[in-house]
């Protein structure tokens, strides 16, 4: 057996290395966007493609996202992979009739006929400061439509392999990259990747059986650190990364709960018409009968993503968590 | 000295990096819509293609007649008429050659036709069955397209693929003079000039976006002068002149094909019908209007030039007709036959393998059909 050497990599590394790898190993797989190039990105995550594949695999393109996601349609019917970065979650609004009446649909009209393999990268959320339009958390308006898979990876590992398996995916895949996480680092093998990851699988981070935090992307790790800090309260959490909001892993998330008798869905969007809402229903209408308390949500308030001056009042974080877990109504048990 | 007047002193230089490409003169429109019906140009026309346009332009008007009526016997939704444009949707078919691309808008069922497709598969989706009755990558024709000219940008996408394939390929994309003001219009020419994608544009300019009139639409000199600004040529031509449709595209098509870029064809038409059969046209153009270009039909264009050259008889006349008529009557009658369509197609397509969520839902319609046939027994 051999020993694997693990070295400190970001997130950031990992996706490069993902669409390198998916590059290398598939020509017909095309990184596009604006400043992707000869800059790399702004956020570096593809850095150095266009220099080791050519212009034409790792393309800057005029600055115009509806044009960039329709172009790559265009590119995916005539047997291309294209790969589509959208720099920021924001930006991908003008995108949004290409990505709806068209990249979500083209199977279905088609009867099968003309599937588009097309992943789009939407590196989203708040937490680095940004300006306004820098900062929003869109998932809800991708759950919301049938045709998209919709991913968002929060450790590196997990960056690499549903990276992997976004492109290689014969559907158009959401890729929601966790800005803040970019720079996070993990203990990983950059010379021999994990494997792809399946896209519809959630997977228990920690395990727990007091109550279960269902979380994803960027409010992971903020997550975790709630489940360490409640341990002086006595209270053992469960933490579910959900990895993939569409498919939905009910399977894992309702064992989680069953166990527990306890749940909290913690995301960084609004709460209203948020995810929360959906992930709090499916859980009540499976686990009804387990449950000792309803599912709660933290959430980010109902308000357009704040001035980054105010955002830490708005993002939830370990004492808004840990608050929700008390109003679990721990008394009950005893 | 005023602050101004120093200010005027100041002479700055341009940036080092502008200067302009080119001479946008060769970019620019003619005048005048190009015209080959009529004139000595048409001599040179060749009339094996004359002949041709003029039976699929019969046959396309007879397709239009149809379909209309079907609508009438509540077989068909709804239907775009291209009647009057006849000359672009036919021009626009038979311009390309198979491998190459046709991406049509929603009133573009016509040239789809024209181009080998099933006139009951590209009625799918006027008539309520599945969206896109055909496989597009058969006669790559792209789906009917419902939103507007957000097609375009597929267009340039799929030529500029080819063309990194290394494949001999050219994309045609038809959008009206409405969806002219549309974003996605925008985009997809910037794209393709930037790109040198091999595609070439054509501009169905009806008169009309609905009810809303092209001065009211842009204030553009026309619509062809939009291509200047992207870098890339506009041609004007008469878009009832099947002949001029014909060889204006067949230059743009070849100009693509020989690496030099994307073109912008306005072709200047009327949509003779209404909008749809839902809409009432009496309430934003008068009758003298719709008469003046009923004088400048496309099958009388072609047809009074064929017989003048002595190029068509009475006896071809009538055979166009009735081939027509045959598909006419063909298209009628399995128009009425109702379509079989399977419920559980709904979840079959929208993932490449239904979601969990999917098959639950699939499981539910399967029991709710079954309870509904245990009831009819």
């Amino acid at each position: 057996m051999t020993t694997v050497a693990l070295k400190p990599a970001t997130m950031a590394q990992a996706l490069t290395r993902a669409m390198r790898d998916a590059m290398a190993a598939d020509p017909t797989v095309h990184v596009m966007g604006e400043d992707v190039g000869t800059l790399g990105g702004v956020f570096r995550v593809t850095d150095g493609l266009a220099k080791e594949f050519g212009e034409d695999r790792c393309t800057d393109t005029p600055l115009a996202e509806a044009g960039i996601l329709g172009t790559a349609v265009g590119m995916a019917m005539y047997g291309l992979r294209p790969v589509v970065e959208m720099q920021f979650d924001a930006f991908a609004y003008p995108a949004f009739e290409q990505l709806i009446s068209h990249v979500a649909r083209m199977r279905n009209r088609t009867r099968g006929a003309m599937p588009l393999p097309i992943t789009v990268r939407v590196p989203y959320g708040g937490g680095i400061g940004g300006v306004e339009h820098h900062s929003d958390s869109s998932e809800a308006y991708y759950m919301a439509t049938p045709g998209l898979h919709v991913v968002t990876p929060a450790t590196v590992a997990d960056a690499y392999g549903l990276l992997r398996a976004a492109i290689a995916s014969d559907d158009p895949v959401v890729f929601l990259e966790p800005k803040r996480l970019y720079w996070s680092k993990d203990s990983w093998n950059p010379d021999r990747p994990t494997d792809v990851e399946p896209i519809g699988r959630a997977v228990v981070r920690r395990s727990g059986r007091s109550a279960t935090l269902i979380t994803y992307g960027p409010s992971v790790p903020v997550c975790l650190e709630a489940a360490e800090a409640a341990q002086a309260e006595g209270w053992d959490l469960e933490v579910v990364d959900l990895r993939s909001l569409v498919p939905f892993d009910d399977e894992t998330v309702c064992a989680s709960v069953r166990r527990t008798g306890r749940a909290v869905v913690v995301h960084e969007s609004g709460g209203y018409g948020g995810p929360g809402g959906e992930i709090a229903a499916r859980v009540t209408e499976r686990c009804f009968h387990h449950l000792e308390a309803p599912v709660l949500r933290v959430a980010g308030f109902d308000i357009p993503y704040p001035p980054p001056m105010l955002e830490r009042h708005h993002l939830p974080g370990v004492d808004r968590i840990l608050d929700a877990v008390g109003r679990l109504q721990w008394e009950a048990e005893g | 000295m005023t602050v101004m007047e120093q200010r005027g002193a100041y002479r700055p230089s341009p940036p080092p990096a502008w200067q302009p490409r080119t001479d946008p003169a060769p970019l620019l429109p003619d005048a005048e819509p190009y015209r080959v019906l009529g004139t000595e140009t048409a001599a040179k026309a060749d009339p094996g293609l004359l002949r041709r346009l003029y039976a699929e332009l019969v046959r396309g008007r007879r397709y239009n007649t149809q379909a209309t009526a079907l609508t009438k016997q509540g077989r068909l939704a709804v239907y775009p008429s291209s009647t009057g444009q006849e000359a672009c949707e036919v021009a626009a078919a038979l311009v390309l050659e198979d491998r190459d691309w046709l991406f049509p808008s929603y009133r573009d069922t016509l040239a789809a036709v024209a181009r080998g497709l099933d006139p009951v598969q590209a009625l799918t989706l006027l008539r309520g069955d599945w969206h896109t009755g055909y496989d597009p990558r058969e006669h790559r024709v792209a789906p009917l397209c419902t939103p507007l000219a957000t097609q375009l940008p597929h267009a340039v996408g799929l030529a500029h693929a080819a063309r990194l394939k290394g494949d001999d390929v050219v994309a045609l994309a038809m959008v009206g003079d409405g969806g002219s003001s549309e974003g996605d219009f925008h985009e997809a020419l910037n794209f393709a000039a930037v790109w040198q994608a091999p595609v070439v544009f054509l501009v169905q300019n009806n008169g009309f976006a609905i009810s809303v009139p092209l001065a009211k639409q842009t204030a553009a000199p026309s619509l062809a002068h939009k291509a200047v600004g992207y870098g890339m040529p506009g041609r004007l031509v008469d878009g009832n002149d099947a002949a001029a449709v014909h060889e204006v595209l067949a230059a743009a098509v070849r100009r693509a094909r020989e690496g030099g870029g994307p073109t912008l064809v306005e072709a200047i038409t009327y949509r003779v019908e209404a909008h749809t059969n839902a809409d009432d046209a009496t309430r934003y153009r008068g009758d003298a209007e719709v008469e003046t270009w009923r004088q400048h039909d496309p099958i009388a264009l072609l047809e009074h030039e064929l017989t003048t050259r002595g190029l068509l008889d009475d006896d071809a006349i009538q055979a166009a007709r009735d081939a027509a008529e045959t598909m006419a009557a063909d298209l009628r009658e399995r128009m009425n036959q109702d379509p079989e369509l399977d419920p559980m197609d709904l979840f079959a397509h929208v993932y490449a393998e239904p979601t969990p969520q999917l098959r639950e839902q699939q499981a539910q319609l399967r029991a709710e059909l079954a309870a509904e046939q245990e009831g009819a027994h």
